[in-house]
């Protein structure tokens, strides 16, 4: 019997789109809400505008208004929704416009939806996913520009992560869509619609799990961990350093909750070094875990101390200061080097 | 219980009064036009919401305010500062971000606050206004000065938890509060005619045990005297009131907001509502005002303005140094 001849006439001619990490959300969650019609899209401006950053573009239209619901103004609302429908069934997705509008619903996130599942001693699952919008460098105040996730980090019950290019966001908010768990999903704003990282996102492929970090660039000299739109600046900061022959790894830990740290403490084990990099304030943040974490099991591997890269532990700047508020490439090679002359 | 205001002319007030009036409205316009010339050159940071349209709520309002009282604003808020008595030119740094704005800097149009003038600030959040309020009014109640306390929020903050638990509170402990809410049709693209569940903001203030009113904001007048009652009734412990003021903002939520939710309402409401046409034209039609005093007026205010961008533009910004200054009263 012949071996079967493989037909290219049933395939689509390609599953390989070139998208930015806005397109590829909004692909991602396309997807899945036509892998799962329990999925279901709201928020403030998410049906008829397609959201203010566009990322819910053309799903309403598509999915109808049961499907992509437009809401009043009012986050506690909005969550509490939400909570509701997953009790009953439903996988909601909510979208919170910026990241400092999710305070008003902060009680039902903190107090309803972490705590359910715990409260019913695991009779209820509450698969909602909130995704935010977060960080700074696009000209805004507070409220528009901050990176709270680690508050949220901080709440059992939740589970917290960051994607940080085109090929993560459209997988990893499937995969949070599928989680039975709550996930906050924080997405890095400035670069929704940002050309450079465009990238190809093969739609047919096998994808990292959800809850995972991952080694971005391999080195040796020191070892550099971010997450969301601080990975592009390790990155670039990286190439910088190859420049004077420094090798650095860049890890993006992708989950902030639960941290997948052995990636990062087999990489400190080899390199003795450690820069975390985050636009939060540093006080009691992920940085602050991970430094902790890290130097509870590499103790004896260390070169020099942990440090932090971070915002400023005061409240996010106005835009004229935004440049000296965000880490950039000069403060990561400067920790580099400070780690390096220990 | 709702009731609709008549647009009677109200006889309380002078020619000083109705000048002053004029005059506080014109800022705002010509506040507001500049900014949004201004924004589109690309030099004024962050985001920008402009008030003009609306400039009859804040100034029929603030009217009846003095030193005791204290007003919350909205991300919309550039008028009620105005209003209020905040220096103009110290606004205009503040929006583009520098040094000698009313917040040094660091406030930027959606967070001008100026204690010193009773202005808790503008506010970034949509309803975190009313709860401040509630604060305010029972500081002037317990401390027995007369003031009162006036929130400004929008018809998008009408149905914020926030806002709703403020109306309760302030009902629940009889305190000298307004809460006005300005109904312009739409937070930011959503449509208030959907996303409120009654038929006028208006009519909710009968679940909180307060009276509720209907005016029309194009009408200066109807503003004041709604107000007036508001705030003499709030002066003498009579409690809280719910006013509802309708009209239409004249730009988009935001300077670029592309406007694809909403048709043509705008430029029939300049033409035929506007609240400043409709001023000047009753005053001069029953001799109340010169006509001259007031173009004499719009002379003055387009200077200031002038003087105002200029001098914000010339100013210093802010430092690296500005930074870690200002977070703890001692750390």
């Amino acid at each position: 019997m012949a071996a079967p001849v493989r037909s290219t006439a049933d395939q689509p001619t390609s599953s390989v789109q070139n998208l930015t990490i806005g397109k590829a959300l909004n692909l991602g969650l396309r997807a899945a809400m036509e892998a799962d019609d329990k999925v279901l899209v709201l928020g403030e401006d998410v049906g008829k505008l397609g959201g203010v950053f566009r990322i819910t573009d053309g799903l309403q239209k598509d999915f109808g208004e049961q499907r992509v619901l437009d809401t009043p103004l009012a986050e506690s609302g909005i969550i509490g929704t939400a909570v509701g429908l997953a009790v009953r069934g439903f996988r909601p997705v909510c979208e919170i416009q910026f990241e400092g509008f999710i305070f008003p619903g902060f009680d039902q996130i903190s107090s309803q939806l972490a705590k359910l599942h715990y409260r019913t001693q695991g009779g209820i699952k509450v698969p909602v996913v909130i995704r935010v919008p977060y960080g700074g460098g696009i000209g805004a105040v507070e409220h528009h520009s901050e990176s709270p996730e680690s508050l949220f980090a901080h709440i059992a019950g939740l589970k917290v992560v960051s994607c940080a290019n085109p090929v993560d966001a459209y997988w990893m908010i499937q995969q949070a869509i599928r989680c039975d768990d709550p996930v906050l999903f924080f997405e890095p704003k400035r670069l929704y619609h940002s050309g450079a990282l465009k990238a190809p996102v093969d739609t047919a492929a096998e994808p990292d799990p959800l809850f995972a970090s991952r080694t971005v660039r391999q080195g040796s000299t020191a070892t550099l961990v971010a997450y969301g739109p601080s990975v592009k600046v390790c990155l670039d900061a990286a190439t910088a350093a190859a420049e004077d022959d420094l090798s650095l790894e860049v890890i993006d830990l992708r989950t902030l909750s639960p941290l997948d740290l052995e990636p990062v403490f087999e990489s400190v084990r080899r390199t003795g070094r450690l820069i975390t990099v985050s636009e939060a304030p540093s006080e009691s943040s992920i940085t602050s875990e991970i430094a902790a974490r890290v130097q509870q099991e590499c103790f004896y591997s260390l070169e020099s101390p942990v440090l932090r890269v971070t915002g400023f532990d005061t409240p996010y700047p106005p835009s004229k200061l935004e440049e000296h508020y965000l880490p950039d490439l000069d403060r990561v090679l400067h920790a580099v080097d400070r780690a390096l002359a220990w | 219980m709702t009731d609709t205001l008549s647009t009677a002319v109200s006889h309380e007030l002078d020619e000083n009064a109705l000048l002053e009036a004029y005059r506080t409205m014109r800022t705002i316009r010509a506040f507001e036009e500049r900014l949004h010339d201004e924004f589109a050159t690309g030099e004024i940071p962050g985001f920008v919401h402009l008030y003009a349209g609306e400039e009859a709520s804040a100034t029929g309002v603030c009217a009846h305010l003095d030193g005791r009282d204290s007003i919350a604003s909205t991300h919309r808020g550039h008028g009620h500062c105005i209003a209020k008595g905040v220096d103009v030119k110290a606004m205009m740094a503040e929006i583009y971000g520098k040094k000698t704005g009313s917040c040094h800097g660091k406030g930027g149009s959606m967070h001008i606050a100026d204690l010193s003038k009773g202005m808790l600030g503008a506010n970034g959040i949509v309803g975190g206004g009313p709860p401040l309020i509630c604060g305010t009014a029972l500081a002037a109640k317990q401390r027995g000065t007369g003031g009162v306390g006036v929130a400004f929020f929008g018809d998008g903050a009408s149905n914020q938890g926030t806002t709703l638990e403020s109306l309760n509170l302030a009902s629940v402990w009889n305190l000298p509060a307004i809460f006005v809410a300005e109904n312009n049709g739409y937070a930011e693209a959503t449509s208030s005619s959907w996303s409120v569940a009654a038929d006028n903001i208006a009519d909710r203030a009968a679940g909180f045990g307060m009276p509720g009113v209907i005016v029309d904001g194009f009408d200066f007048f109807a503003v004041h005297e709604a107000a007036g009652e508001a705030v003499q009734r709030a002066r003498e412990g009579g409690g809280p009131t719910l006013i509802e003021v309708k009209f239409t903002r004249y730009f988009g939520h935001f300077e670029g907001d592309q406007q694809t939710y909403r048709a043509k309402e705008v430029a029939e409401a300049r033409a035929k509502l506007d609240c400043l046409k409709r001023f000047r034209a009753r005053v001069t039609e029953t001799g109340q005002v010169d006509a001259a005093r007031l173009d004499a007026i719009d002379t003055q205010v387009a200077d200031l303005i002038d003087a105002a961008v200029e001098e914000a533009k010339a100013a210093p910004k802010p430092t690296a140094a500005d930074l870690e200054t200002d977070v703890y009263v001692s750390y």
